[in-house]
């Protein structure tokens, strides 16, 4: 009798493994769109998210234990995921509070209110970990001509506020060349295959840079700053990164105490000299890993890796990709490191509203497996 | 304006609610990784690190040592008042404190 049961019981057995394996769980792609995979999909897509990043950065695979627990935080079912009671992280925030009273360009969602009435709603309203103090404009070279503006919100802030609340802004390079500045456009300047005045234009303008945010912040610490956001540093490519290395390195000097994260623009650093080095190491081509140790060189407390969504990814290749290269820079750094989650890095799909099932599965990730020490 | 909640509600510690503020400025003043700064944290509250999350421990002992808290108290140290008690207890100096230490006779 048991031996005739043998044969049909494995045949269940098949079929419910078959049903299992088919069975599909709801997640987005790179651009936020949902898309449902069988676990199998799920796990193919994270190794060679993984694989591209291990293959770009020369750095090591994830585990096959990482691998599965991003598979299980992936499929949960729950809409929403957390971290474990016991492994939560400070979570710092970018771009000030024009998410409140900022226009669409800044994902703003445009509520009339002042900028210490959005600071200490995020306070205490959010449980904002620390926040920020920035101007409309964001960028360091437009708050030289309203300097005290901002000085004086930066005082009423902090006589109000109790987390550490920094100046942020983007170094932005690309202001300081024509028409905006004055230094000769270094893109019109290689089209003309002029690659040499196109240097020297750029390393004029990471001068010029370098000198304007340590005039800023100088005025920023005399009104209680307790330091400075360095906000998509590398977006204007390697001169960005050599001008505020360089400003780091100058503000700790002046500023033995003052609180510095370096908040990077994206996961390569972008080689538009090519010849810039800071310390020995050439900038061009930087991977996050390799450049954590700069910044803590430099003299920053924090360092905010990046890794670039693509949108035309799953969200399982994009995190297994984001995770790889992370885990990677927070085991080469020296100082903490808090992860860029915004929309569009860090494995979060790219659009103005990034869906919080994704959201939350990609922090908790970063966190759990990534090992980051804050976001 | 959902995603840096969302990231709050995932992986954050909840700043003035629980303890998040005074692990970050450890993170930010000393550079120490996670769990230094949460060691230093809990130790100097004499709570474990578990609690530096834990609003119900945290809610009352904020008070009690005048850091700060989310609700708002009459009388209850506030904003720059609060974190001279913070120095105090983490051992740091905060920038904002000095500048009003030095413009008061």
């Amino acid at each position: 009798m048991q031996k005739m049961l043998v044969k049909p019981l494995q045949k269940l057995r098949n079929s419910l493994s078959e049903v299992n394996t088919m069975t599909e769980y709801a997640l987005r792609m790179g651009d936020g769109q949902r898309i449902f995979m069988t676990k199998e999909q799920i796990l193919t897509d994270l190794q060679e998210g993984m694989a591209d990043a291990a293959d770009l950065g020369t750095i090591p695979d994830l585990s096959g234990d990482e691998l599965d627990k991003l598979v299980d935080i992936i499929t949960t079912s729950s809409r929403m995921v957390g971290v474990e009671p016991g492994m939560e992280v400070p979570v710092t925030h970018d771009i000030s509070t024009i998410r409140i009273d900022g226009d669409q360009g800044n994902s703003g969602v445009g509520i009339p209110s002042s900028r210490l009435v959005g600071m200490m709603m995020h306070e205490r309203a959010f449980g904002a970990d620390t926040m920020e103090l920035g101007h409309i404009d964001y960028s360091y070279k437009p708050v030289k001509p309203i300097i005290s503006q901002e000085q004086q919100t930066m005082e009423v802030c902090q006589q109000n506020m109790i987390v550490p609340l920094l100046y942020g802004a983007m170094p932005n390079m690309g202001l300081y060349y024509t028409p905006d500045g004055p230094f000769p456009n270094p893109g019109d300047l290689m089209k003309s295959f002029k690659i040499k005045e196109a240097q020297e234009a750029m390393e004029g303008a990471a001068e010029h840079l370098t000198r304007d945010i340590v005039w800023i912040m100088q005025r920023m610490m005399a009104s209680g700053a307790d330091g400075i956001n360095f906000d998509t540093i590398g977006a204007a490519g390697d001169g960005d990164m050599f001008a505020s290395l360089h400003a780091i390195e100058q503000l700790r000097k002046e500023f033995p105490d003052i609180y510095i994260e370096t908040g990077m623009a994206g996961e390569l650093m972008l080689g538009l000299h090519g010849e810039m080095e800071y310390d020995g190491t050439v900038l061009a081509g930087l991977w996050p890993h390799e450049q954590a140790p700069l910044a803590a060189k430099a003299g920053s407390n924090v360092f905010g890796p990046v890794v670039n969504t693509n949108t035309s990814k799953s969200f399982a290749w994009n995190l297994g990709r984001a995770v790889t290269f992370i885990k990677e820079a927070v085991k080469a750094s020296t100082i903490p490191c808090h992860v860029n989650m915004g929309m569009g890095v860090g494995g979060i799909p790219m659009l103005e509203t990034p869906t919080i099932d994704a959201v939350s599965r990609a922090s908790k990730a970063m966190v759990e497996i990534a090992g980051v020490d804050g976001i | 304006m959902g995603m840096p909640i969302s990231h709050i509600m995932t992986s954050g510690m909840s700043g003035i609610r629980a303890a998040g503020d005074l692990v970050a400025r450890m993170e930010f003043s000393k550079s120490m990784r996670i769990g230094e700064a949460k060691d230093y944290v809990s130790k100097k509250l004499g709570v474990s690190t578990m609690d530096l999350s834990d609003e119900y421990v945290m809610r009352e002992l904020r008070e009690e040592l005048g850091l700060g808290v989310i609700t708002s108290v009459a009388g209850v140290p506030k904003g720059i008042a609060a974190k001279m008690n913070i120095e105090k207890l983490l051992d740091i100096k905060i920038n904002s404190c000095e500048m009003f230490r030095n413009k008061i006779a």
